[in-house]
């Protein structure tokens, strides 16, 4: 009895963790890599922002003597800060992308791996 | 001074002993008067325990709680008094003895040799007074650790191959076997203390005493039974000091005064022969003696012969346990300092021999008696104890096992002790007959004389007299041993009838 | 008053000093500072533990707002203990550095790198202290993202590699995290851990706490380096700096263990892992394996700090052999393991930073002869090997006991018999070391004398290995906190 259409955003939050978890595994290219990551935790932003809307409610929002229903504003913030740390750690892996070329020439990881072991 | 705290010192004066042999290692004759010095201040510390251990007492200290219920502590009983008197006794010996092998030898890093001497005399004094089976291991392992650089003492790559042998088989034995041992044991019984009686007896039964005895034996590898024996004659790659002291006395006597320890205090002599697993140990024993005793003929280097006759002689400690009856374990305790006075002496004279002369080959030593008298004379005593011939220390322990095994009505027993002494003979005494009454070979053409009826006698060349007195003190001590057992058999006497 | 906001002060001060690091500019000011602020996360760890011992865990509401609302730091014998472990590796950690780092550092990055490594300190601590569940996700991932700077400044390239390979696993298993604790707020609605384990019974074991469990395990094994999940770890210990290896070794997997004891025991509860999911079944084997592939993985190392790498993932498969036996004997053994672990690995990561400094190099064969040209350093690494061994009078000892008795309790002897083999194991690839330095001469053309590290390095890792040996020897500290910690996780009285 799955509620496809209710459950939709669920579908896609699984469909885009799958597709990110594949690129980085998969993917030999770091930049890909990073990529795939961002895919993935994107994925875990929409679960929580998902999860926090209540059926018919509106902003979360005081409004003097109205007594409305508004969808739960807690996820949202959780994930604004795990917005910044996704932020965070894309920049650090693009950093480290940047000195690896430097280092290395390339941003293929089988590259480097020969690079490495021919050293 | 209380026995509490003799049993503190006699651990602490090595260590502190150690730490002023380090401090004055640039000063050679201050730091081997540190040696000695040391060394007699433990044996008299010993001794003083004696009177009240002979007496019935049991002198008493605990160190510090290591684990909850597992303090590091110490109680003197017969068999560990025992123990340390010989250890720390052939201490002096053995330092006077080493003063003069190493330096004759010139020897490298003479100062880390005393220091870690020291520490394992430490040791072996812990594991002589434990008290509980934790304690001993505690010691038996800092004894293990502190001999390796003994061992590799040459540091070439026969000493690191020795080495590794010799502390492959010992550390793995004791932490795969002996530990998985001691936490079953405190498992089954909730204590370790030594206790007479056992402290297994009533709380184990049937299959498990027939484990854990294996993992017990086989897990003191010191003991040498076969097939762990292999350390024992790898460890000869040390100067003859260590293979003397350690591998004859300290090391070795550490092992089979463990099993010793655990047959009577941990099992029990009664739960050994009742269940009967002491059997299968006598004949592992018994196949050990004879195995090793045969090895040892076919080996022709000296120290190689000393450490397979090792080995096999510590197996009569271990059918002293195995056959556990009052005779046997008597037997097989005197046997502890039986042996190790008559095999120091042994080594004794394979070091002198090789400082006088740089050979190590016993088919190099034809004729050698004659050139150096003192030492082939003790090497006899000492063979003769080892053979157990009257009026020698080595026959007293011999007889009690015998008495036992005949107790145990083991007449194969009996007759693999008979075997084992004709074999004795066999790979002891041509060394020296050869040494005696062979010529010796005429590497330099005589000048012929003409008139001359004989050829001159050769000159005495023996080692230095560091090295010649100790053996011949060892070897007097092997006599002694004979007339005087009487004080030996009194204060084993309780261990059997508590 | 001060007294009062001891749980806050922990995290804060590091916190705040960190910018200041990089303001400051110059490396000896900024190794300063730090140095200051970890002495005073120690005094204030201390002072913590103490305080729980004597009057049970501490509660603090962060800006006034109770709990399970607001964010509430709750100090209890476990995370004390850890707070304590963390903040003295820290203390410890810093006087070397100095020169290790003045060494290995070029000169520009120094304000960078004790930034990174504050910043680090203060992840590590606020995911011990913190009592919410997403708060821990956000110091989880202060610590990472700084450790991953602090490994990339290592002098090799591969440094760089390692450092990249470790932020890919790191994030993922920090986001597989962040959704099992997403999913058990969709099931019960609160983020507060206490909380949590007091709601989920009610809840009970549906698909959603299930897959909560699920995720929130495979994140924090990634984290904590349980085999087969290991393979960023090697490479980062080996090319990170010897500060940071001694320091991520001897912290960053401990809190990551400390993560795994949360989940497990504070928000499912010991019931929830030992009867909906048998935990023993799903996490002893692998330990098992861990300890025995990776020591044996170990023996064949090259790189001594590889070495000691693979010894780290074995040495987590036996803590985490204690925690899946799910016995009071078991998460003792698992505990009192993190800590002496804690001090042996640092302690033997500080004495290979010594070698590094006057060598340069971690190959084996590079260590010939060092026995006799440091023989400080190279005693310290004999007597921490003999603790990674379980010599008695060491703490490995300790711990090796508690994990055998543990597994005898349950009468599992092939786990028991797995540990003791796991114990030669470590002989060998210690012993390799032993002999290679003290057994083999120095190369031909080494100039006589001794090269002894300088005491700013030695008295620290004396400091850690003299640790492992006391520990060894006195264990009312390392043991009773452990056990008080187990029975407190477990839920028994005593």
């Amino acid at each position: 009895m799955m509620d496809i259409p209710g459950l939709y955003n669920y579908w896609i939050v699984i469909v885009l963790m799958m597709t990110g978890f594949y690129v980085v595994i998969a993917r030999g290219n770091l930049v890909k890599k990073i990529v795939g990551l961002n895919i993935f935790q994107t994925s875990v932003f929409i679960l929580y922002i998902t999860m926090g809307k209540v059926e018919g409610g509106t902003a979360p929002i005081v409004v003097e003597g109205a007594d409305v229903i508004y969808s739960n504003p807690l996820p949202h913030v959780l994930i604004l800060t795990a917005i910044v740390v996704g932020i965070a750690t894309t920049a650090l892996g693009l950093a480290l992308i940047v000195r690896i070329k430097e280092a290395y020439g390339t941003v293929e990881e089988d590259e480097i791996f020969a690079k490495d072991e021919s050293a | 001074m209380s026995g509490d705290n003799a049993i503190l010192l006699a651990i602490l004066i090595p260590l502190v002993g150690a730490v002023l042999i380090a401090l004055t290692g640039r000063q050679p004759n201050l730091r081997e008067a540190m040696t000695l010095g040391t060394a007699g201040l433990l044996f008299i510390v010993v001794l003083t325990l004696v009177p009240e251990v002979s007496g019935g007492g049991r002198p008493q200290a605990t160190l510090i709680e290591m684990l909850p219920g597992l303090p590091l502590a110490f109680e003197v009983e017969p068999l560990g008094m025992l123990f340390g008197l010989v250890a720390s006794g052939l201490w002096i010996v053995n330092s006077v003895y080493s003063i003069g092998y190493m330096r004759a030898n010139n020897e490298q890093n003479q100062t880390r040799f005393y220091v870690c001497f020291a520490i394992a005399i430490s040791s072996t004094m812990g594991i002589a007074f434990a008290g509980n089976m934790m304690t001993l291991f505690v010691f038996y392992e800092v004894l293990t650790l502190s001999t390796y650089p003994l061992v590799t003492h040459k540091g070439n790559e026969d000493a690191q191959r020795g080495g590794r042998t010799y502390l492959g088989i010992l550390l793995s034995t004791s932490i795969g076997l002996q530990l998985l041992a001691i936490l079953w044991t405190w498992q089954v019984a909730g204590t370790l203390d030594f206790t007479a009686g056992g402290i297994l007896s009533g709380k184990a039964s049937g299959p498990v005493v027939g484990i854990l005895l294996l993992l017990y034996m086989y897990g003191i590898g010191k003991a040498a039974l076969m097939p762990l024996h292999r350390w024992l004659p790898a460890a000869m790659v040390a100067p003859t000091p260590v293979s003397a002291l350690l591998h004859a006395v300290a090391v070795v006597k550490a092992g089979v005064f463990t099993v010793m320890k655990v047959a009577v205090y941990i099992f029990g002599l009664d739960l050994l022969r009742d269940t009967g697993h002491g059997q299968w140990l006598a004949y592992i024993a018994a196949a050990t003696i004879l195995i090793a005793s045969l090895v040892a003929m076919t080996k022709n280097n000296l120290k190689a012969r000393l450490a397979y006759s090792t080995i096999s002689q510590l197996g009569y400690v271990v059918l002293g346990a195995a056959l556990a009856n009052d005779w046997s374990v008597i037997g097989g305790s005197m046997q502890i300092a039986m042996h190790a006075m008559g095999k120091i002496t042994l080594f004794f004279c394979a070091g002198a021999i090789y400082t006088a002369t740089h050979k190590t080959e016993i088919s190099e030593m034809t004729g050698l008696g004659r050139v150096m008298p003192f030492t082939f004379g003790a090497f006899l005593i000492g063979a003769l104890s080892v053979i157990g011939l009257p009026p020698l220390g080595g026959s007293w322990s011999k007889w009690y096992l015998m008495l036992g095994a005949a107790e145990a009505s083991q007449v194969v027993m009996i007759a693999v002790l008979m075997v084992s002494s004709l074999l004795n003979v066999a790979y002891l005494i041509p060394i020296v007959a050869r040494g005696f009454f062979l010529p010796a070979p005429q590497s330099t053409p005589q000048p012929v004389s003409v008139g001359a009826a004989a050829a001159p006698r050769p000159r005495i060349q023996e080692a230095p007299l560091f090295c010649v007195a100790p053996l011949c003190m060892t070897a007097l001590g092997c006599v002694l041993l004979f007339f005087f057992a009487t004080p030996l058999y009194r204060l084993l006497e309780p261990i059997v009838a508590p | 008053m001060i007294a009062a906001h001891l749980p806050v002060l922990q995290i804060v001060v590091p916190l705040v000093a960190a910018p200041f690091c990089l303001l400051l500019r110059r490396g000896t000011w900024a190794w300063i500072l730090s140095s200051i602020v970890c002495l005073a996360a120690l005094v204030i760890a201390a002072t913590l533990l103490s305080q729980v011992l004597e009057s049970g865990p501490i509660s603090y509401e962060l800006g006034g707002w109770a709990p399970p609302w607001g964010i509430e730091y709750r100090v209890d014998v476990l995370n004390a203990f850890l707070l304590l472990i963390v903040s003295a590796t820290g203390a410890i950690v810093l006087p070397y550095a100095r020169r290790s780092v003045a060494h290995e550092i070029p000169e520009s990055q120094h304000g960078g790198f004790y930034t990174a490594l504050l910043l680090c300190f203060t992840g590590l601590l606020g995911v011990a202290i913190t009592g919410d569940a997403f708060n821990l996700f956000v110091f989880l991932e202060i610590s990472s993202l700084s450790s991953y700077v602090l490994i990339a400044m290592g002098r090799d390239r591969r440094a760089l590699t390692a450092a990249f390979q470790y932020l890919v696993m790191g994030t993922i298993g920090a986001t597989f995290i962040v959704i099992g604790i997403g999913l058990l707020y969709m099931a019960t609605g609160t983020l507060n851990m206490a909380d949590l384990g007091a709601r989920l019974p009610a809840v009970g074991a549906n698909r959603t706490v299930l897959a909560a469990f699920a995720f929130l395990t495979v994140g924090a094994t990634l984290k904590l380096a349980l085999f087969p999940l290991h393979f960023w770890l090697p490479n980062a210990y080996a090319y990170a700096p010897s500060v940071v290896t001694a320091f991520l070794a001897a912290t960053a997997t401990k809190v990551s263990i400390y993560i795994l004891l949360r989940f497990f025991f504070t928000i499912f509860g010991p019931t929830f892992a030992a009867e909906d999911i048998t935990l023993q079944r799903l996490v002893v084997p692998l330990a098992v394996i861990a300890v025995l592939v990776c020591s044996t993985v170990a023996i064949f190392q090259s790189n001594v700090k590889r070495m000691l790498a693979y010894s780290s993932i074995a040495q987590i498969g036996y803590m985490m052999i204690g925690i899946g036996f799910d016995t009071v004997t078991g998460l003792t053994a698992g505990i009192v393991h993190l800590f002496n672990h804690a001090a042996t690995k640092g302690g033997l990561f500080l004495a290979l930073g010594c070698v590094v400094l006057r060598i340069g190099s971690c190959q084996l064969d590079d260590l010939a002869g060092l026995g006799r040209r440091m023989p400080l350093t190279m005693f310290s690494f004999v007597l921490g090997g003999l603790s990674l061994i379980g010599v008695p009078l060491t703490a490995g000892f300790v711990s090796k006991w508690y994990l055998v008795q543990a597994a005898i309790e349950q009468d599992n002897w092939l786990v028991a018999v797995a540990i003791l083999v796991g114990s030669l194991l470590a002989i060998i690839y210690v012993w390799r070391v032993v002999e290679v330095a003290y057994l083999r001469p120095a190369p031909e053309g080494t100039p006589a004398g001794g090269i002894e590290a300088p005491w700013s390095m030695l008295v620290p890792t004396w400091i850690l290995i003299g640790a492992s040996i006391y520990f060894g020897i006195e264990t009312s500290l390392n043991v009773g906190v452990a056990s008080a910690a187990a029975r407190f996780l477990l839920g028994v009285a005593g």
